[in-house]
């Protein structure tokens, strides 16, 4: 979906709060989302990619004023309530007070019909697709051309993975892009490499 | 209606987060056994300094460097080093003279955590995930590290569940230093790729 959560390359943002010894929990809860919802990742109550996108499907607002473990909680949350464990009511009432969660998935999708296979050097595009459900190929690169340096093992679809959509399987490139391709006149000078699910990706002529 | 405004108040997130836990608990997930493992896993077991015991082995094992530059989940397995099924991949990204590579995930927060450590806050930020990509080199500069126009720099964002680490240049002067000695010079920063050592 061409959610919130898609952020390269948006304009407007400050300065990074970096520090070398930067922390990643401020508080004990922070830990222990962190512990439960792997746990139940662990336990198959649900996998990476619908925890993922739960969290990209939190209402907009929600999703950019909310703490990075205030999403990961309200993922948890929302997929406990979808996959039947409680029910939103009995989590607020247990909480004393709102719980707000994801809003509802779109339908998933499964591989491409024809996928190619693709060699280090080869030129590829990203094709044009929009996604109602969740993908991993950020808006920046959609329609752009890059260059494969490297191939993944496969990998499961996050485009059915998420859905419970049966799929195959299928590896991802890693693809140069420069940035004149994708900001032209509008970015510093480098290349951004990007894992691109081979459904995401077709063959581009030669320069 | 989800996500909607509340007409209520929300509850605060430990409330939310003690809600969910006793769903689990009653569900017989053991969520406080589990709490107190990942607590282990988190502040013990993933952090830098596994993936600086990884570049210092790389600086002083021409042959190590090697199988860790053409596979480096199997590499860092041989140092003990495990990560999740799921990361099926690690590249090992070699910063040099002439190249400089800096990681990132722009769409939520992936990290190679088990060999780098849990990514720090300012990873997760949405500064960083969303300006890390186009303006690397002014990003790169605010963070403390200005990159001459010669030297290529290459983002590498994390959209797939293929991890990398930055396999920072070993600095001129550590000439002849024992590998546990290079090994405490190797920061979290370098092996994100906003600072070289």
């Amino acid at each position: 979906m061409d959610g919130i959560h898609d952020l390269g390359g948006t304009q407007g943002f400050g300065a990074v709060r970096h520090s070398p010894d930067a922390k990643a929990f401020h508080a004990d809860w922070e830990k222990r989302v962190n512990a439960l919802y792997s746990l139940a990742v662990r336990l198959g109550v649900f996998n990476m990619d619908e925890y993922r996108h739960a969290i990209e499907r939190m209402e907009p607002r929600h999703y950019l004023t909310a703490s990075y473990y205030e999403r990961s909680l309200t993922s948890l949350a929302t997929l406990c309530v979808e996959k039947g464990l409680v029910t939103r009511d009995e989590l607020e009432r247990r909480a004393q007070g709102a719980f707000p969660l994801a809003l509802a998935s779109a339908p998933g999708r499964s591989n491409a019909p024809a996928r190619e296979r693709f060699r280090a050097g080869d030129r590829v595009r990203v094709k044009a697709d929009h996604v109602a459900g969740h993908v991993r190929m950020p808006a920046y690169i959609r329609g752009r051309v890059g260059v494969v340096v490297a191939e993944s093992p496969a990998y499961p679809f996050p485009d059915a993975h998420a859905h419970g959509v049966a799929a195959d399987d299928e590896p991802t490139y890693d693809v140069r892009f420069s940035t004149a391709e994708l900001w032209p006149s509008s970015a510093d000078a480098a290349f951004v490499h990007v894992g691109v699910f081979q459904s995401y990706l077709e063959r581009a002529p030669a320069d | 209606m989800a996500g909607v405004p509340a007409s209520r108040p929300a509850a605060s997130v430990e409330q939310r987060l003690d809600a969910i836990q006793s769903v689990l608990d009653e569900r017989g997930m053991q969520p406080g056994e589990f709490i107190v493992q990942a607590d282990h896993l988190v502040e013990e077991k993933w952090v830098p300094e596994n993936g600086a015991r990884v570049v210092a082995r790389a600086w002083t094992d021409a042959a190590f460097k090697a199988r860790l530059l053409a596979d480096g989940k199997a590499a860092v397995a041989e140092l003990g080093y495990e990560m999740p099924r799921h990361h099926r991949h690690l590249v090992v990204l070699e910063n040099s003279g002439e190249v400089h590579n800096v990681i990132c995930c722009t769409l939520c927060s992936c990290t190679a955590f088990t060999i780098i450590g849990l990514p720090p806050d300012w990873y997760k930020d949405l500064e960083y995930r969303a300006r890390i990509v186009r303006e690397s080199r002014t990003v790169l500069r605010e963070m403390g590290l200005d990159l001459p126009p010669e030297i290529e720099v290459r983002v590498w964002d994390t959209t797939a569940d293929t991890r990398y680490m930055v396999l920072p240049a070993r600095p001129p002067h550590t000439e002849g230093w024992s590998e546990e000695r290079l090994a405490a010079i190797v920061t979290r920063d370098s092996l994100i790729g906003v600072a070289r050592l």
